[in-house]
């Protein structure tokens, strides 16, 4: 491995640790931030010459600490706030030799406190736990990268001023509070799993989420749905490589090869999904890693158990009825039971509702064409290929359209 | 909010209007996009813009006019059409931008007519 991807690794694994330990202290995240990003420099320069040190993490949080206290001396802010920040440096010299705390646990669940814009959890989380930066954040949201940047300043403000704090919520309000975590981290996966058509703008993400999700699952192993949330995501990911084939052409789960698969993604999914039943408490991101998990088994069985994922969305669109969710189970029945059954189904979902949402648009053309309604099936594919954002998946889908 | 989605389109896109191989999967991949932008009622006005090197465009250098044959610009994208959308943000309007069968499109904010 070379020194740039190890300071890549150190980086991703230890970015959000020292900004929360730093953080909760300091309760300045931008000065934390600059603090870290010059650190960060500082490695850069130095590790590459001088070779990276024992305690990689422990080098950047001394680099950064100093940057801190620098940055104190020059602004000379009150002398209570200098007295904590020795005091801090004192007690985290002798911790360096030590376990480092890790606080990323609790950014996790600051990140997408109740107070906080829902739609901003999981920007604040990829920046403040991993630190990716507000352009590629807003390229992964479509959103004008300016635009992310006020809102996430915005944000930690809010965050600032409402003196939000680093503690981790009590039992009582844990179930919720996790929800909006794990909630969070499946939105930086992206939309991939019920999404028919394949979306892959989210792609540069996943990556991410899949290792905020094996940290809440380490963490808390005594909650199912963290573990169910990491399964989901590995299920979806071992597939990941293969809805395109060698010339780049969308192919749908249906044809493809489970071959091709990764079998270490599929088993660690498995695991995560029975930690999570030996806990005994059902909900819906296990039920929808448990609907993937079927779908796995096609690579040993060879074929795909369609009333099972039926059954399985039947749960889900009962626990959580979200478009994706009514549309997926259509699917399934269909596959089923038939596409009339499917089609009745999907003409029950309120019309105000499905308006541009491509995937119910692909698989209404997909249940018309089978049932040979010629005009149902050539408008509905209108749809979905005008709606398409991802060029592979247009020209699947006109391929098809072509063929009634 | 009127928002105009500009849409740049590559030398390729504008040879396969007129080549009689590509012309029709080029007309359809606009057709079901301009049908879906029509069918969801967020369209104020829009058209398509006849290939860069029909254009004229006039310059004026100190005080003089110039015409010359051809676009503004040489750039390898050129504006290829216009939609004027009528959407609550600029997020929503980068997702009707997204789904344009085109690999660039700018999108701004109109002002108010005057």
């Amino acid at each position: 491995m070379d020194t740039y991807q190890t300071i890549e690794n150190t980086v991703r694994d230890s970015y959000g640790r020292i900004i929360s330990y730093l953080a909760v202290n300091w309760r300045d995240d931008e000065a934390v931030e600059d603090a870290l990003a010059d650190a960060l420099v500082s490695a850069l320069e130095s590790w590459p010459k001088k070779g990276i040190p024992d305690k990689p993490e422990a080098w950047l949080l001394t680099v950064a600490k100093r940057r801190l206290m620098d940055r104190v001396r020059r602004e000379r802010v009150s002398e209570r706030a200098y007295m904590a920040l020795l005091a801090m440096s004192e007690e985290a010299q002798h911790m360096e030799s030590a376990a480092f705390p890790d606080e990323r646990l609790k950014m996790l669940f600051l990140c997408s406190h109740p107070d906080i814009d829902p739609s901003m959890h999981t920007p604040l989380m990829l920046q403040v736990v991993l630190g990716i930066d507000a352009a590629r954040i807003a390229s992964a949201f479509m959103v004008k990268p300016s635009t992310m940047g006020q809102r996430l300043t915005r944000a930690k403000a809010r965050i600032r001023s409402e003196r939000l704090t680093f503690e981790m919520p009590d039992l009582a309000e844990l179930p919720k509070r996790l929800d909006a975590v794990l909630e969070a981290i499946y939105a930086a996966y992206g939309s991939g799993w019920d999404d028919l058509a394949g979306d892959s703008r989210r792609r540069g993400l996943t990556d991410e989420a899949i290792y905020l999700g094996r940290l809440i699952a380490a963490h808390m192993p005594e909650e199912p749905e963290a573990h169910g949330l990491l399964a989901l995501m590995l299920h979806c990911e071992a597939r990941s490589k293969t809805r395109r084939d060698e010339a780049g052409a969308y192919t749908p789960l249906s044809e493809q090869n489970p071959s091709r698969w990764s079998a270490a993604l599929m088993a660690e999914a498995e695991n995560a999904l029975h930690a999570a039943a030996r806990l005994d408490r059902v909900g819906r991101f296990q039920l929808m890693a448990a609907i993937q998990s079927v779908h796995a088994q096609r690579a040993r069985t060879g074929n795909t158990a369609w009333n099972e994922i039926a059954l399985l969305y039947e749960g889900l669109s009962r626990m959580s009825p979200t478009l994706g969710v009514l549309v997926g189970r259509a699917a399934a029945v269909a596959e089923a039971y038939g596409a009339q059954e499917g089609l009745r189904l999907l003409e029950a979902i309120p019309s105000g509702t499905r308006g541009s949402y491509q995937p119910y648009w692909a698989l209404a053309a997909h249940l018309h064409r089978e049932m040979g309604h010629v005009e149902e099936a050539r408008a509905a594919y209108r749809l979905a290929i005008g709606l398409c954002e991802d060029h592979a998946v247009r020209q699947f889908l006109q391929q098809r359209a072509m063929e009634i | 909010m009127h928002f105009t989605l500009m849409l740049f389109e590559g030398t390729e896109d504008f040879a396969a209007r007129k080549d009689p191989e590509k012309q029709q999967e080029y007309l359809a991949g606009w057709s079901h996009y301009v049908h879906a932008l029509r069918d969801s009622g967020v369209v104020v006005t829009g058209f398509g813009l006849h290939a860069p090197e029909t254009a004229a465009t006039l310059q004026r250098n100190d005080g003089t006019i110039f015409v010359q044959d051809g676009p503004f610009t040489e750039t390898k994208e050129q504006l290829g059409g216009l939609f004027v959308i009528d959407v609550p943000d600029l997020d929503t309007a980068l997702e009707w931008a997204a789904r344009a069968p085109v690999n660039a499109v700018e999108v701004r904010q109109n002002l108010p007519a005057m």
